[in-house]
């Protein structure tokens, strides 16, 4: 067995309610990791030739949580979320941070499936070896702060009474979906503590659809061996050296970029991406942290950077929200996305989207999406049940936003994400409105545009990325660039937190895996043939898509629209994207990733890295 | 106790507001004491009750040590040097009487092994305060021990929890457990 896995996975069928270990051998975690890589490897086992026919919203979809290797050790606990997507029918690996994925593998366990379909709702109670399909229908519609509340109480007591003699029992760590998920919406999201959230992909409606309001786990176990304790030791200290090296980082996490991303780099989404820009000083990260942060340093397991921070409104109209930071994306997509610039409106917002269960770059993307087709009269105050959507007005995209979580009136249609609710508004009004819709694939865009060329994503980045707009996985030459998602792959696999990668050799991270697992890899190994292999996996169960989507490389590999439009103000103003351009790098990049000039993965390619079955069912869209 | 003993004798002071709830305190803990990364094995717990009001739970080293009078086997006594409370591993019979005793339910079974875990102070160079401090958050300290009311830190995870909320959400903080 290799160092650093529990050595067994959990999978539990929630319609025959049987319970299983799964084990992989040696070589499948060598090439696949953990997290991502492993999610994908899995998917395709599954599913394969199938993958068209799986509905992610049906009983058949796998919601896989799995640990990497590196969870635990690497500073900063973190979880990877995955199955088929219901927002790009492909693979998305969303990772989440908190204690879930140490407590798991404390438990004994590296991952979980769950198949099937519970009858009525249910939550999954693991205590080391003891796995337990619990009722929850006394949880069933509750918020995120009700249902944390309701489960840490409810799980303790239960923990205590069975374990009467431990003392205190801390409380589990617990993996969970509110309403919006319960209601299958395409944004909502798979949770942790508060405003910790897998977004990309929709996983939250995944486990909605399943009937699985949670997952708590507690484990009593130490992590499991590692091949290297000393050497783990002093890769610990010296990933937590450089973060601690960076004290602006620290203190302001990414919250200093609702302001700077605007101002700065001109790539911040406002009103919908009409502009990029903006020089809003009340949005400031002074102003965050003198209003809102009653706590400027909040982690989770072992991370020394703690960029999270918490946000209380305390007086006013606002009184009473609560959430963290809110970080960059959220300042920016529930935040200038939506034309409002100050602290107390953007936590209010936040915390709702929080509250219940809702992606915040999903929703925010989809919400900016209606604002915008109001301000130009296509959805009238009647098509929206009412509301006058009007930018700014936070109180208005909240009850928009609870309309979405509740799939009531308007929000049912919104609740299917931009991409699909762009096609359904089209086909209602007879009116072509997809170049509003700033998405790709299904997934709207992370709150990093291209125009300005100022900001990290590359102009073909998100047309290319297998995980579409997805802004922490973006397609990058050369393919070893610290940017690009072969890299990326690596975080999502190990299953560790990128930001505390900054400013390391990538080497480090190398070695790190080394010390845990005993194995050695090099960057280049990894990047030319494992992260290769991802690569062509997740490609093609996205190419395959289905039952109610296919993706076209030849119309879907390419930026929303908006992108080719020339930005209306500030330092960049009249940049746009020059379509000629991001075919000329999108040619280059199929060519250095084995996809031929249709964006189909090659056979050469594919049977080179032994996936000879992943070449034949891309046969028929050749 | 001589003075110039009473003088080294320590304590670490905590700050609950400052906890990030980055468990750094627990890994050095259970590293320096288990050789392992072992959370539910560290004599020093960060509880989060509810998100956001995480605090480290660990002995407070109470004036009258309680927990020393109660134990039936003696397997508690009181470092001369540090002021911590030593557990005799192998006079412990896992009974429970010391967590019982405790006004904070401070001390805990060890996960896989019948024995109590109580913070030993490390000898007298705490590791969680190390990394805490290391890290800037400064929500532990060391200090002299001195003649203060240090059994006020003795308290259960549900009556800190409660009050930090208060402190850190407002007046709707005691809800949110
Ligand atoms: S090391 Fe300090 S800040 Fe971190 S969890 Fe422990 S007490 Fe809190
Ligand atoms: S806090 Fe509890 S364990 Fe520590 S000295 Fe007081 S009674 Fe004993
Ligand atoms: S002083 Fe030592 S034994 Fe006590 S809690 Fe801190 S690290 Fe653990």
């Amino acid at each position: 067995m290799i160092c650093g896995y529990a050595g067994k996975f959990l999978e539990v069928n929630l319609s025959t309610m049987e319970i299983k270990e799964v084990r992989f051998s040696d070589e499948v975690l060598k090439d696949y990791v953990g997290g991502r890589g492993l999610a994908a490897k899995i998917l395709w086992d599954r599913f394969g030739s199938r993958w068209e026919t799986v509905d992610p919203l049906g009983s058949e979809n796998l919601l896989l949580l799995l640990t990497g290797p590196l969870t635990g050790f690497f500073p900063g606990g973190r979880i990877c979320v995955s199955g088929k997507s219901p927002q790009s029918n492909g693979v998305i690996g969303s990772t989440v941070g908190g204690e879930f994925g140490v407590e798991l593998k404390c438990a004994g366990y590296d991952g979980i499936f769950v198949s099937g379909e519970a009858e009525k709702p249910v939550y999954l109670f693991i205590k080391d070896g003891d796995v337990e399909v619990r009722d929850a229908s006394h949880i069933w519609g509750l918020d995120a702060k009700q249902t944390v509340a309701v489960l840490t109480r409810e799980c303790r007591e239960l923990l205590k009474k069975r374990f009467p003699q431990k003392g205190e029992w801390r409380e589990p760590a617990i993996l969970y979906i509110g309403p919006a998920g319960e209601n299958k919406v395409r944004t909502a999201v798979v949770a942790a503590k508060w405003s910790h959230a897998a977004g990309y992909g929709g996983y939250g409606a995944v486990m909605g659809a399943k009937k699985l309001k949670a997952v708590v786990v507690k484990g009593t176990g130490p992590l499991p061996e590692v091949a290297d304790m000393e050497a783990v030791k002093r890769l610990i200290q010296e990933v937590c050296n450089n973060a601690y090296e960076s004290e602006l980082w620290r203190r302001w996490g990414t919250g200093s970029g609702g302001y700077e991303v605007g101002a700065k780099s001109s790539s911040e989404p406002v009103r919908n991406w009409q502009d990029e820009w903006h020089d809003e000083k009340s949005f400031g990260v002074d102003q965050f942290e003198n209003r809102v942060w009653v706590k400027q340093y909040w982690g989770d397991f072992g991370c020394p950077t703690t960029c999270l921070k918490l946000a209380v409104v305390r007086a006013g109209r606002f009184k009473g929200a609560i959430t963290d930071n809110p970080d960059y994306e959220l300042q920016a997509y529930v935040g200038t996305n939506l034309g409002i610039f100050t602290p107390e409106a953007n936590v209010y917002m936040a915390s709702v989207i929080d509250d219940l269960g809702l992606c915040g770059i999903q929703t925010g993307n989809v919400l900016g999406f209606a604002a915008e087709l109001y301000q130009r009269g296509i959805l009238t105050k009647e098509d929206l049940d009412g509301v006058e959507l009007k930018w700014g007005d936070a109180e208005a995209f909240a009850v928009l936003a609870k309309k979405i979580a509740y799939r009531e009136g308007v929000g049912d249609i919104l609740a299917e994400g931009t991409y699909r609710a762009a096609l359904k508004i089209g086909r209602l009004k007879g009116l072509d409105v997809m170049p509003y819709a700033v998405q790709v694939k299904g997934v709207g865009v992370g709150a990093h545009g291209i125009r300005s060329e100022k900001d990290y994503p590359e102009i073909y980045s998100y047309a290319c990325s297998v995980q579409c707009g997805d802004h922490t996985s973006i397609a990058c030459m050369p393919l070893d660039d610290s940017r690009s998602e072969h890299i990326r792959i690596f975080d999502d696999s190990g299953v560790i937190c990128f930001f505390n990668t900054f400013g390391l050799p990538r080497a480090l991270v190398f070695d790190f895996y080394k010390a845990v697992t005993g194995i050695e890899l090099t960057k280049e190994e990894w990047v030319n043939t494992k992260a290769m292999k991802i690569i062509q996996l997740q490609r093609a169960m996205l190419l395959l898509g289905g039952p109610d989507l296919r993706w076209n490389p030849e119309i879907h590999d390419d930026n929303p629209p908006r992108f080719y439009e020339p930005l209306p103000s500030g330092p960049f103003k009249g940049k746009a994207v020059e379509r000629a351009r991001v075919d000329e790098e999108k040619r280059k990049y199929y060519e250095l990733v084995g996809w031929d000039e249709r964006g189909i993965p090659k056979s050469e390619v594919l049977r080179r890295l032994g996936l000879d079955d992943v070449d034949k069912a891309l046969e028929k869209l050749r | 106790m001589s003075e110039a003993e009473k003088r080294e004798a320590i304590w670490i002071a905590r700050d609950y507001s400052k906890c990030s709830g980055c468990r750094r305190c627990e890994i050095a803990c259970s590293l320096f004491h288990e050789k392992r990364i072992w959370p539910e094995a560290s004599r020093i717990r960060v509880f989060m009750l509810a998100p956001g009001i995480e605090f480290p739970h660990f002995c407070a080293q109470c004036e009258d040590y309680p927990c020393v009078e109660a134990c039936p086997t003696k397997a508690l006594s009181i470092s001369k040097e540090t002021g911590a409370v030593l557990v005799d591993a192998n006079t412990c019979i896992g009974c429970g009487k010391c967590i019982e005793a405790c006004p904070g339910n401070v001390p805990h079974m060890h996960p896989t092994e019948n024995r109590i875990l109580i913070c030993d102070l490390c000898g007298g160079d705490p590791q969680c305060v190390k990394v805490c401090r290391e890290g800037l958050w400064n929500a532990l300290q060391v200090v002299p021990r001195r003649a203060d009311s240090y059994k006020l830190y003795a308290r259960t995870p549900e009556e800190i929890a409660r009050s930090l909320a208060v402190k850190i959400f407002g007046e709707e903080g005691e809800h949110l457990l």
